[in-house]
């Protein structure tokens, strides 16, 4: 039996009366991509700093590398790598320096030059940090996670602020990094992002896991279902649908949920002539992507959250 | 090789101390501003009190120093404290506020190594900034330089245990920071209050008993008494500290004071105040 990069159980955390981890199981195995979604102030941040041996967890079993996170030792941060959600640099170093001065710290690092290059930074490599721009100070952020040759990395929102040529250049980084057999744990807001890199997506809204799953198998039930949708106009806003079908209505638009689309769209089209349509006006049929779900998902959550505690929505 | 693994830079904290002393000082100079106005502070004290106080203190016949002699320890103590203690906790505050420490604490580097390059580099200026003090002070009002080698011998033990106790007493101090913009507000009030009970302005035995007995407590008040022990003749000292006057009480509460220090700051201090603690 292969030992779990990471492997946590019922971990929760509580900051006085609020729970920001209501008991989170998660196993990744040495060699994956793992993405880790969620809205602002879901968890997730507390999640990946517990993780990373910043934070104490409240309760619950975690190891890391086989080691517990809540008692790092040196020997354990010099096989996992860090790329903080903000950036701080020191601002009158060059790139070269701070890199080099990074990789003393362990015992085993690649060589400084080969991680500028890697990250994009030779142009760059005498520039004192504080002169670089957003982008580039993301990627010094990476070097410096990089640097140690970890065994593990763990990415916390690193594209934001790149452009998209940055992002794909920083998708192959990551990509070559992981065909090493090394982990992976990413925490992103694009969920493009997540589906170009992570073999397994879990998505946190508040402080529980709602989803865990490969980003094809995410919202499993919803994946299947395709949505046929069209342009709510008079009688056809106000009959009801096929029978079989279920719909939908907004303002201006009936959309139904199917897991046989085009058999759905004969049904409809029928319905529609009967009505006096030889065209369902404005007809759309579109599979959601990981982004609907992920966002119906987040809404659904605050809806329940809204009924729970009373609150208007 | 084996050995290394397990424990990566046990072995080498005293060596990744000295490189990190190399990045402070590459910190420190690399900010003209910074650097001019850490050397000028002192040096303009120095000036504006040669300017207000002139003439000599006397204490019977026979008995008389000028009195830029008598304040040149208690300012040369107070740029110790300034360079040090204000220093130190004002710019890890800062850094401790914006992660830039958050991500030096995810890494292997050990927080002794850490120390040590910020002690290292506030006893580097420490030691630029009272040199440069002491040559105004002998070139422009013509101060006396310790006058032996003990003397000198105290002089060199204070300063050196004065600045390194004050540099790590400036990293515990950081833990009393809730945030960056209070810094100031924060730092300022021990090293005033500290300053003016402990005989750096005022003379030692003007203050109050009960006072002077709470500046005891301090290194500040050590660190005035062995510079004007350096730099003072004897009758002064007994005058101003009676007769247990001299280098020992004052370099072996000094080096007390840096153990003391030293453990409160690897007790206090954290890489992150960021977030929440």
């Amino acid at each position: 039996m292969t030992e779990s990069a990471v492997s946590i159980r019922a971990v929760r955390k509580s900051y006085g009366t609020f729970e920001a981890l209501k008991g989170i199981d998660l196993d990744i195995r040495p060699g994956e991509v793992f993405s880790i979604l969620g809205p602002n102030g879901a968890g997730k941040t507390t999640l990946v700093e517990i993780l990373e041996g910043y934070r104490s967890r409240s309760a619950g079993e975690a190891t890391v590398l086989g080691t517990d996170p809540g008692r790092p030792t040196s020997a354990w941060r010099a096989r996992i790598g860090i790329v903080l959600q903000s950036t701080a640099v020191f601002d009158e170093l060059t790139v070269q320096e701070v890199v080099e001065e990074f990789s003393r710290f362990y015992p085993h690092p690649l060589d400084a030059g080969r991680v500028i290059g890697l990250v994009g930074l030779d142009e760059k490599r005498t520039a004192r940090c504080g002169k670089l721009s957003g982008g580039q100070k993301r990627r010094v952020d990476l070097a410096l996670g990089l640097i140690g040759d970890p065994a593990l990395i763990f990415l916390d929102e690193p594209t934001t602020g790149l452009d998209p040529q940055g992002r794909r250049q920083l998708w192959d980084v990551v990509r070559e990094f992981a065909a090493l057999g090394k982990t992976v744990v990413l925490t992103t807001h694009y969920l493009e992002e997540a589906e170009a890199l992570a073999d397994r997506v879990g998505v946190i809204i508040a402080g529980e896991m709602a989803a865990l799953g490969t980003p094809r198998e995410i919202g499993g039930r919803q994946q299947g279902l395709t949505h046929v949708a069209f342009e709510a106009t008079g009688v056809l806003a106000t009959t009801p649908l096929p029978s079989g079908l279920g719909g939908t209505s907004s303002q201006q638009f009936v959309t139904v949920a199917t897991a046989t689309p085009t058999a759905a769209v004969v049904a409809l089209a029928a319905w529609a002539e009967e009505l006096g349509f030889d065209e369902l006006p404005g007809l759309v049929v579109t599979r959601p992507s990981l982004e609907d779900i992920y966002l119906r998902m987040v809404a659904d959550a605050d809806a329940a959250d809204a009924t729970r505690t009373g609150d208007a929505p | 090789m084996t050995a290394l693994a397990g424990q990566p830079n046990r072995a080498g904290t005293l060596r990744l101390g000295l490189y990190w002393a190399r990045v402070e000082l590459r910190l420190f100079w690399r900010i003209p501003a910074q650097v001019f106005f850490t050397f000028a502070l002192p040096v303009l004290f120095l000036v504006i009190f040669a300017a207000v106080f002139t003439g000599d203190i006397t204490a019977g016949p026979g008995r008389s120093i000028p009195f830029v002699q008598y304040f040149l320890p208690g300012i040369i103590g107070a740029g110790v404290m300034s360079s040090t203690f204000s220093n130190l906790a004002g710019s890890i505050a800062v850094q401790q506020h914006t992660g830039l420490l958050k991500r030096l604490g995810g890494t292997p580097f050990p927080r002794g190594a850490f120390f040590i390059g910020k002690i290292l580099q506030a006893l580097a200026v420490t030691v630029v900034q009272t040199a440069l003090m002491l040559v105004i002070a002998v070139l422009a009002y013509g101060a006396d330089l310790p006058d032996d080698a003990a003397r000198w011998g105290t002089f060199i033990a204070v300063l050196l245990l004065a600045a390194s106790s004050g540099a790590a007493l400036g990293i515990a101090y950081t833990r009393a920071i809730p945030n960056a913009n209070a810094a100031t507000a924060i730092i300022q009030p021990p090293f005033l209050v500290l300053q003016f009970i402990s005989g750096v302005f005022f003379r030692h035995s003007e203050i109050p008993g009960w006072l002077r007995a709470i500046a005891a407590i301090f290194p500040l008040r050590w660190m005035s008494e062995g510079f004007r022990y350096a730099f003072l003749p004897d009758w002064f000292g007994e005058v101003e500290y009676g007769s247990t006057w001299g280098w020992q009480w004052p370099v072996g509460i000094l080096a007390v004071w840096v153990v003391v220090a030293g453990a409160l700051a690897f007790w206090l201090f954290r890489w992150d105040r960021s977030s929440g603690e």
